[in-house]
This record gives structure tokens, C-alpha cells and sequence, in this order.
């Protein structure tokens, strides 16, 4: 139609998301938090390794944000541990996004040291979302297959640290390792890829070697 | 999934470039959409409709461009479409290197 007038645009749909997720990120700067979004696929350990991390950090605080689809057993189990922990409900959401971080930065007071968002299990859609983190951590495991950077590549290209994790299931599995780091190092030159396992324990101290050089 | 809240923040967009620019009715919004960015463009639709009632985007229609995402060779820098499980270059032995192009996500314009 030949009346029809155009309007220029040329804006991002998740510049709103981003504008809040850059404000927290300096919020939480101020408050001297280095906050790590903490991404996986359903079941690939987030959990578990928060917990070994947490246990390694000595005296530095660590604060936890645990989304959840629906139910709060992760939150609880860290409770228990004595880490200031809160739940959000996404009710059904595929990940998080900055409006929903931005009321629980609030609520968990926080100030001086290391806040984890345990993001909601998906390998797609919480690598798009910036909330205000000042690293991603991708959690990947030996039982999910070696192809995944090639099927997910977003989240390997994102990650700032990739743990493979139960490393301990390795002698099981058919893990074709160096097929899996020539994906994840097609994608991203620079992160540090760990071999953990949540089981064995191993591997975690130099999860934590890494972290500590980011604070210090 | 997340589409639901996708659909409503590209309504809102075009709704505030509508009254800005003093238009009642939005015709056609255009929308790039890398394949990269996970979005399904039927979910987009099927949204659309339902949260665009009442608003000055009502009956418009959604035109989405989708953007292959390309990589860039890191020895001779010929941009590629990568083929399944691998990251080669297919014209030299590079390897390619993830690029912005495919994980573009944005509203180019509206008609009105
Ligand atoms: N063998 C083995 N099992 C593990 C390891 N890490 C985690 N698990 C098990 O894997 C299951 C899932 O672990 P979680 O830590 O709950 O995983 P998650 O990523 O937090 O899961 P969601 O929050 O539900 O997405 C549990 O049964 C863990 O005991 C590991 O290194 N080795
Ligand atoms: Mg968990
Ligand atoms: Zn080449």
C-alpha cells in the first residue's frame, strides 16, 4: 500500500532487559558483589557445584539467587548450609531476565562478596539474557554428549568459565573429549574449561582459584 | 515459552513509535530475527494477536526477517554458513569464528 508511512525503529527487543541488567551490574559493583550467572542444562549439576564452590570459599560471603521453575528444594538445601539463599518463582519462565534480579538484589541486603544466580535449566535462552551478572559460568557434563557446543553454540560462546561436570561418570560414557574442545574452543578462545565432578569432588579448587582472581 | 514476553515488549515498542509519531494505526511491523536468538517466529504470531487487541497494533501484520547466522573464517575471513558439528572453513582450512550476524534481534520499523 503506497500511503503506507514508515517509521524507522532499529531497536533491539531486549534493550529494556539490558538497560536494567547494566544498572544492576553497577549496583551490585558498588556494593563490592561480583555476581555469576550460573547456566546448565536441566539436572547438569548447578546445584551441586554451588555447593562444592561454596564450600571452598573460605572467607569470602557467598550469596545465592536460585531460579526455579517451581519448586524450592535447592533454595533449602543451601539454607541449610547457612548460605543466604532466595527463591524465585518464574512459574513456568525458560529463564530469567533483569526485572525479576532486580527485586531480589533488593531483598537479599547484600554487600561484599560473590553472588551466584542459579539460572533455570535450559542451554538456549538464558545465554541471551544479560541480568546483570559480571560473568556466565556454563555448566556442561560428560553424560549430555561431546556435540553440544556445536548444538548450543550461543552458550558456549558466552561463557566466561565452563565446568564439564561428573567427570567421575567418564569410564561409562563414550565422552569424545577432544571433539568436544574443538567446539567449545571454535566458539570461545579464552575460557577456562575445568573438569569437575560434584561426586569425586574434583576439580573445584581451581573453580575457586578462578573466582578469587576475579575478586581480587 | 518466552515468547509471551517477547511479543509483549516489541507491542510496546511499536506502540510508543506510534504515538510518537502520531499514528492511530500500526499496518505492518518489521522485525529482524536471527536464528541464533531462539525465537520461533509461529509462537511470535500466534502471541501477536492476542496482545495486541485493543492496542494501535491491533490486525497489523508481523513481517519477520530471519537472519542465518554466519561465521567468520579467522584465516582467509570469508563469512560462512557452518554445517552440522563442525566450525570449517568450507573454501581453506580455517576455522570459522561466531560473528553478531544471527543473533540480531530487533524491530527495523514500523508501517503506518
Ligand atoms: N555422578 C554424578 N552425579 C552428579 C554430579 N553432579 C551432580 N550429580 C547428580 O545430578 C543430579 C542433578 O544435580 P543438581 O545439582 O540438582 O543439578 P541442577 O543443574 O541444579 O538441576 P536443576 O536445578 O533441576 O536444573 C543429582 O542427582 C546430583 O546428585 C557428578 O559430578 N557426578
Ligand atoms: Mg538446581
Ligand atoms: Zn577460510
Amino acid at each position: 500500500m503506497s500511503e503506507n508511512k514508515e517509521i524507522t525503529i532499529m531497536q533491539s527487543v531486549y534493550a529494556k532487559n539490558d538497560e536494567v541488567a547494566a544498572q544492576i551490574n553497577k549496583e551490585l559493583t558498588t556494593k563490592n558483589i561480583f555476581a555469576i550467572n550460573v547456566m546448565g542444562a536441566p539436572g547438569a549439576g548447578k546445584t551441586t557445584s554451588l555447593i562444592q564452590i561454596i564450600k571452598r570459599l573460605g572467607e569470602v560471603t557467598p550469596y545465592v539467587i536460585e531460579g526455579d521453575i517451581e519448586a524450592d528444594f535447592d533454595t533449602k538445601t543451601l539454607q541449610g548450609l547457612g548460605v543466604k539463599a532466595i527463591q524465585i518463582n518464574t512459574g513456568g519462565a525458560c529463564h530469567l531476565d533483569s526485572p525479576l534480579i532486580g527485586n531480589a538484589v533488593e531483598e537479599l541486603k547484600l554487600s561484599d562478596g560473590v553472588l551466584f544466580i542459579e539460572n533455570i535449566g535450559n542451554l538456549v535462552c538464558p545465554a541471551e539474557f544479560m541480568i546483570g551478572e559480571h560473568a556466565k559460568m556454563l555448566i556442561s557434563t560428560v553424560t549430555e554428549g561431546s556435540d553440544k557446543p556445536y548444538k548450543y553454540p550461543l552458550a558456549f560462546e558466552k561463557a566466561d568459565i565452563i565446568l564439564l561436570n561428573k567427570c567421575d561418570l567418564l569410564p561409562y560414557i563414550e565422552f569424545d573429549e577432544e571433539f568436544f574442545m574443538k567446539g567449545v574452543r571454535a566458539l570461545n578462545k579464552t575460557a577456562p574449561v575445568i573438569k569437575v565432578s560434584g561426586k569425586t569432588e574434583e576439580g573445584f579448587d581451581e573453580v575457586i582459584t578462578w573466582i578469587k582472581g576475579k575478586i581480587n | 515459552m518466552h515468547e509471551y514476553p517477547i511479543t509483549r515488549r516489541i507491542i510496546e515498542i511499536a506502540q510508543e513509535f506510534a504515538i510518537k509519531n502520531e499514528a492511530d494505526k500500526v499496518k505492518v511491523i518489521n522485525l529482524v530475527v536471527g536464528d541464533y536468538s531462539g525465537y520461533v517466529a509461529s509462537s511470535i504470531e500466534l502471541y501477536f494477536d492476542i496482545i495486541a487487541e485493543g492496542s494501535r497494533c491491533e490486525h497489523a501484520r508481523l513481517n519477520i526477517e530471519r537472519v542465518k547466522p554466519l561465521l567468520k573464517c579467522s584465516l582467509c575471513e570469508e563469512y560462512f554458513e557452518r554445517k552440522p558439528y563442525s566450525f570449517s572453513c568450507p573454501s581453506c582450512t580455517g576455522e570459522g569464528r561466531p560473528t553478531e550476524i544471527g543473533q540480531e534481534f530487533y524491530i527495523r520499523s514500523i508501517e503506518v
